[in-house]
């Protein structure tokens, strides 16, 4: 028997196939051995054992379905967050509405209403391409933005619809949460190549939006002029600059957000070659490029600059939940 | 495959955006290397993944104008990686000559634009070593030559030239690297490049939004660069490389036939 061909069977229906054996390499030179004492007829029997350690110890990596679905949960947070806000596009904006937004210049309003609607034509894409797999949109009152949970205790963004600044705080969390998510989905899309693609044409939607984002808070919700401020001192998490420059200090709200910037915990399923690593990381493909490209004499922070980090889902989700009620199982 | 385990030197060349012409002799020195990788690289793959591939290995394309030669990037994953790595090499070479410019010389220190430029060019030489060194350890024989850019459309002295410039590299950029994810293998370590490059097309997205947003407040996305469904619209090598060559000189030209 050709137990490499096996192998290659198996990777056209699991291309991680590798990635399972490979982590458990001591396998092969056990098996190498297995020839001269086993007996021909009992070597797909040892073979099948490998195969089943391999797999029974990696929990099921998500299926391209789950993926879009996991981002479709996403873009209808983002979408409620900015509907809720600012009003939903074509509709008459309630009185809190107009008066919330008479706090943002002509060119921040018109920014975010595009964003609301780059939003809400996310949601509406991945329906379609879900068909009857999409997931349905959560009944009202599903997020709380205040991040109160539903509950009566005022949460740390109380203020999130009354406050612009607060608004714009929230809005690069997310915005960096959705960069970071559909970056650690990419690798589960790859099976199917126009799937991947359309998931990599919206996450690079997402990493303007943060920029747009970065650039209006660090020059303030009623600058009409934002790109024209420039990132003030080094407090990133107060003046953030269009691009996430090492940690950003935690973030907009550090005690919320720090985990947007953070490391993630690597789900089992996660091929050995996939890590995530905090957003400060400057180690890319096993080289540290600050130490490897020292003789730039470029500042230390722009070898993170240069790259953002993914995220794997259960770290995004916990991050999500910030903005979902207690009780709601939809995140 | 291992991981890279060294940088790519300490001579990154990136103050020098004029290279000596690659000689007619030498690129075929350099398309032999090529091929010899291209084997390396099937003799490493199943006999299935050999036949489920009618395509020969890469050859050179004969050149367009007597006398010039085209960089042909390769095949596979390989081939993506130079790929990525020639786009980067355009963009580090324009920041570099940006800042000889007198539009840039001219900007106040603290100002924004003079702080996104300094950090833009930063990235993008990072960007372009990291290619280099990661191409390097991956395929030694394999990389392609530092490129010679041709900027001469461009006016360093002038804003808006400039800004329109770098407003083309990056949105090129973007769209070249989403259009790029799916040439990427699905084993070994192309999950890993497929993350890296997602690593770098979200920063060159922060980095396109932002130009644009200098250009014309508000402008960070736009119906020249989405869909109605608000996807940005990749592109593929072909008409990536058609653009990209209008920005190298001859002998630097990108042949991407093998990318497909």
């Amino acid at each position: 028997m050709n137990i490499f061909q096996i192998i290659s069977e198996i990777e056209k229906v699991d291309p991680e196939v590798y990635d399972r054996l490979d982590s458990r390499r001591s396998i092969f030179k056990h098996m190498s051995g297995m020839g001269k004492t086993l007996a021909g007829a009992a070597v797909p029997l040892a073979f099948g054992a490998v195969l089943n350690k391999a797999y029974a110890q990696t929990s099921m990596a998500p299926s391209v379905n789950d993926v879009l679905n996991f981002a479709l949960k996403l873009e209808y947070l983002e979408a409620d967050f900015y509907n809720r806000g600012l009003g939903a596009m074509g509709a008459t904006a309630t009185a809190a509405q107009t008066a919330f937004r008479a706090g943002f210049s002509a060119t921040n309003l018109a920014a975010l209403d595009r964003i609301r609607n780059d939003e809400m034509a996310h949601v509406a894409f991945l329906r379609t391409a879900l068909g009857t797999n999409a997931i349905a949109a959560p009944p009202a009152n599903t997020f709380d933005f205040t991040g109160a949970k539903g509950g009566t205790t005022p949460g740390p963004f109380a203020t999130v619809f009354t406050a612009p600044a607060v608004f714009l705080a929230v809005s690069q969390a997310l915005e960096d949460t959705g960069v970071r998510a559909y970056k650690g989905g990419a690798p589960y899309l790859a099976s199917n190549k126009d799937v991947l693609t359309a998931a990599l044409n919206i996450h690079s939607v997402e990493a303007r939006h943060a920029s747009r984002i970065r650039t209006m808070r660090r020059a303030g919700a009623m600058n009409n002029a934002a790109s024209q401020t420039a990132a003030a001192g080094t407090d990133r998490s107060a003046s953030p600059k269009s691009w996430i420059s090492g940690t950003d200090g935690g973030g907009p709200a550090p005690a919320q957000t720090a985990p947007v910037y953070a490391m993630g915990a690597a789900p089992a399923y996660t091929p050995a070659v996939i890590t995530f690593p905090a957003e400060d990381n400057v180690t890319q493909g096993g080289v540290n490029l600050l130490t490897a490209l020292a003789s730039l004499n470029f500042p230390a922070v722009a070898f993170s600059e240069a790259f953002d980090e993914a995220l794997p889902v259960p770290v995004v989700s916990d991050i999500a939940r910030t903005f979902v009620v207690t009780g709601s199982t939809f995140i | 495959m291992s991981k890279i385990t060294k940088a790519g030197g300490d001579d990154t060349g990136f103050d020098k955006p004029l290279y000596v012409p690659i000689k007619r002799r030498s690129f075929f020195m350099y398309a032999g290397a090529t091929a010899g990788a291209t084997a390396l690289l099937l003799s490493g793959c199943d006999d299935d993944e050999v036949f489920a591939d009618p395509k020969p290995p890469t050859t050179p394309t004969p050149p367009t104008t007597p006398g010039s030669t085209l960089v042909n990037v390769g095949s596979g994953d390989v081939g993506v990686l130079n790929y990525a790595y020639s786009l980067e090499q355009l963009e580090a070479a324009f920041y570099t000559q940006v800042r000889t410019g007198t539009y840039y010389t001219g900007l106040n220190a603290s100002s924004a634009e003079r702080q996104i430029l300094d950090d833009l060019y930063y990235h993008e030489v990072i960007h372009r070593e990291f290619f280099k060194a990661a191409i390097t350890s991956a395929a030694p024989t394999g990389i392609i030559k530092n490129l010679t850019p041709n900027f001469s459309t461009i006016n360093f002295n002038d804003r808006a030239s400039v800004l329109g410039a770098a407003k083309a590299f990056e949105d090129l950029g973007v769209s070249a690297y989403n259009g790029a994810g799916r040439l990427i293998s699905t084993t070994g370590n192309g999950p890993l490049y497929l993350l890296l490059a997602g690593k770098i097309v979200s920063v060159e997205a922060r980095h396109a939004a932002v130009i644009r947003d200098l250009l014309q407040e508000g402008n960070f996305v736009g119906s020249d660069i989405l869909t109605s469904d608000a996807l940005e619209i990749s592109k593929t090598p072909a008409v990536v490389a058609a653009t990209a060559n209008t920005f190298l000189a001859e002998g630097s030209k990108l042949d991407v036939s093998g990318l497909v």
